[in-house]
């Protein structure tokens, strides 16, 4: 293989590992605070795409207003998401919410094909961000290179909400105990809410981004996007964000590098997410930059 | 920590069951009617007799909804121009199977047991014809497919025919023009592989070409990508790396689109050739200028009306809708009209018997052809050559079977 293929390998690695990245901290934050896996965080990113893609269509919106407004939507969606699936359930086995988690993100597909129809839609596509760039011989669409940059800004913009705010002190305090913290006086309802509107912006600006990359929303996408960036975030250390960008990587370049130097297993591109998420269980189940938790049995 | 473990363990597991279950991810078979099940009346009210009831077994839902729609205007455009047949009226039930092989089990089973239909159309997509066709079969309710071109999915079962050509053609005009008239002497596969239609026809396109060329290498690259990827720059550069002179992409029309938009992002200049899945307006709008240039085989065109009956469609067609018709909707179309023709010449809607009477269509004029059902229940037929132009699909050239 020469040198430019396996750099062109490499950036397409990255270009689909930033995104994965980019949806993945969403997942881990929402982990990190509340103990729950949000597995309707694939849907409320498809969800992003269907509302900027209407943004767009119907509305003639710029493109700047309609992804602002989509972001926002999401958000809304996110918290309703969060008020009719989870809140209810605030004082159940942590099972049962991931049970209902389970139920929300398939509502949330079933709504998508009553409402949006099962037809694929092409997602109206941003010149700024679709252009083609050539480097030497490699080529990459601008995205690739605002994708890393969007994400790291985030990372910082969430470590700076998380540690220097008073809303992130009521997240940290939520994180370690619910009664506790209310005692102290932290509104407890609010400090999830805010969490999964921030959860759920995250998805919209990962979603939109995604589908920049690969113009096509159908109602059932979410599902392995979702299921992917789980996995960058277990492999990463669920609840840690920075672990997250790091399996975000891990996988997009991974699974590239898998197809590039071993042909044959291009069907089963899939399967290695799910056999890295295994191994990754069974050899660090804390995740690669996990902290170990001693937890309250 | 041991038991979140345990939890993720649990949720993996179930995951993957869905997963390995379906392509698309359809929740379970006993999901609720009233997104997946439509029925529409004929005008006539059941005044003289009962309403026959034929069934519409398409994908409404999923990867495939496209092509199933499509289709499924052809059924409704026949309908409405032919709504009775022996005095009765008719009425078609649609059955979405959700572009999965496991839920085109269960709709073809909902269609025979809770809808009595006597007869079936679809599916759009080889495959679900394929799961479908033994529970058409044991129930003796004839089929007719009005697009699906695998070979399988009539040979071997009495009760499944089809209105198009097979793919072992397609595969043949394909080869030949990328032979002769793109010169190619190297070709290179990429095909989804989960999906019966586009490994069938890869193959046949294979054999073909390595006829034609006399080379056993002359395939230089296979790649394969499942339903739903929407990454495919490793296989475009492992194909591209072994500098075919075309590359032939068989698979569902979006993903297929993104397989184009994203060679022409990473700079490749190999042109591409395809199937008949390709002709949805989704492909256009998806893939906008990249697709422009391809090439494919597909079934009719309209602007070389072939029938009596082509004309009667196109106007209706037109008047309905007010854009031109797809291939596929064409042969919707035909399949309906050729099973009321069935009904009407057997007499009756008895199934052996309205088998025997669809195997014995003859020179059959249907809107995209003259039909007439070979011993296998297939329709031999001249494929047509499509290009995309200008942001629309444009006729190239007919070619029919030797």
């Amino acid at each position: 293989m020469s040198f430019d293929l396996f750099m062109q390998y490499l950036t397409n690695g990255i270009s689909l590992g930033s995104l994965y990245a980019l949806i993945a901290i969403g997942y881990t934050m929402v982990y990190g605070i509340l103990r729950l896996i949000n597995f309707a965080h694939g849907e409320i990113f498809m969800m992003s795409l269907y509302f900027a893609f209407y943004g767009i269509a119907i509305f003639s919106l710029p493109w700047y207003m309609t992804f602002l407004v989509a972001v926002l939507v999401t958000a809304a969606l996110g918290m309703l998401v969060e008020r009719a699936a989870y809140k209810p359930l605030r004082h159940s086995p942590r099972i049962t919410i991931m049970v209902s988690a389970i139920g929300a993100s398939f509502f949330l597909q079933n709504l998508a094909v009553v409402i949006f129809g099962g037809r694929p839609k092409a997602f109206p596509t941003v010149p700024m961000f679709t252009k083609v760039i050539r480097i030497g011989n490699i080529s990459l669409q601008a995205l690739t290179l605002y994708i890393p940059v969007a994400t790291i800004i985030l990372l910082i913009g969430l470590h700076f909400l998380i540690q220097k705010t008073k809303t992130g002190l009521g997240m940290r305090a939520v994180s370690k105990d619910h009664d506790t913290a209310r005692l102290m006086g932290v509104n407890v309802n609010k400090t999830i809410t805010v969490t999964f509107a921030i959860g759920s912006i995250l998805a919209a600006f990962g979603g939109i981004m995604w589908g920049m990359k690969f113009p096509q929303i159908v109602p059932t996408m979410g599902l392995i996007p979702g299921l992917k960036c789980f996995i960058a975030a277990v492999v990463g250390g669920i609840g840690n964000i920075s672990g997250a960008v790091l399996g975000g990587f891990i996988l997009g370049v991974g699974e590239i590098m898998l197809i590039a130097f071993l042909p044959g297993l291009t069907g089963y591109r899939d399967a290695f997410a799910f056999v890295l998420l295994i191994v990754i269980l069974l050899v660090k189940p804390t995740g690669l930059l996990g902290e170990k938790t001693a937890e309250k049995v | 920590m041991k038991k979140s473990l345990l939890v993720i363990m649990i949720l993996l597991l179930s995951f993957s069951l869905v997963l390995s279950g379906c392509g698309s991810p359809a929740p379970a078979p006993e999901a609720p009617e009233e997104s997946e099940t439509e029925t529409e009346n004929g005008e006539t009210p059941a005044a003289e007799g009962d309403v026959i009831k034929i069934g519409v077994f398409e994908p409404m839902t999923g990867a495939n909804a496209a092509g199933g729609a499509l289709e499924v205007e052809g059924v409704e455009l026949a309908n409405e121009l032919y709504p009775t047949v022996l005095g009765r009226p008719v009425e078609f039930v649609v059955v979405d199977n959700r572009s999965d092989v496991v839920e085109a089990a269960n709709a073809a089973s909902r269609l025979i047991e809770r809808e009595n239909v006597v007869a079936v159309i679809g599916s759009w997509g080889s495959g679900f014809s394929m799961a479908g066709g033994p529970i058409f079969e044991t129930a003796q309710v004839p089929a007719v497919a009005a697009s699906a071109t695998n070979p399988l999915v009539t040979q071997g079962n009495d009760y499944y025919f089809r209105v198009c050509f097979i793919d072992p053609f397609q595969g043949v005009v394909m080869a030949n023009y990328a032979y002769n008239n793109l010169g190619a002497r190297k070709a290179a596969i990429i095909r989804e592989v989960s999906n019966d239609y586009a490994v069938g026809l890869a193959s046949f396109f294979e054999d073909a070409f390595v006829e034609l060329t006399g080379d056993p290498d002359a395939v230089v690259a296979i790649s394969d990508y499942q339903t739903g990827d929407q990454d495919f720059s490793s296989q475009l550069l492992n194909v591209s790396n072994q500098n075919p002179d075309v590359i032939f992409a068989p698979g569902n029309f979006t993903e297929s689109a993104l397989v184009i938009s994203q060679a022409k992002t990473l700079g490749i200049e190999i042109p591409f050739i395809g199937g008949d899945t390709w002709e949805t307006p989704e492909f256009i709008e998806i893939g906008q200028e990249n697709v422009e240039g391809v090439v494919f085989s597909t079934f009719f065109d309209a602007d070389a009306p072939l029938t009596d009956e082509t004309q009667v469609f196109l106007d209706a067609y037109r008047a309905k809708y007010d854009k031109e018709p797809a291939a596929v909707t064409a042969l919707g179309y035909d399949a309906y009209i050729l099973i009321l023709d069935a009904i009407e010449r057997a007499g009756t809607t008895d199934g052996p018997a309205l088998r025997e009477a669809i195997a014995a269509t003859d020179g059959f004029p249907g809107a995209a052809g003259m039909i007439t059902l070979n011993a296998d229940g297939d329709a031999e037929k001249n494929a047509v050559i499509k290009t995309v132009q200008d942001g629309a699909f444009t006729y190239l050239d007919t070619v029919s079977p030797e």
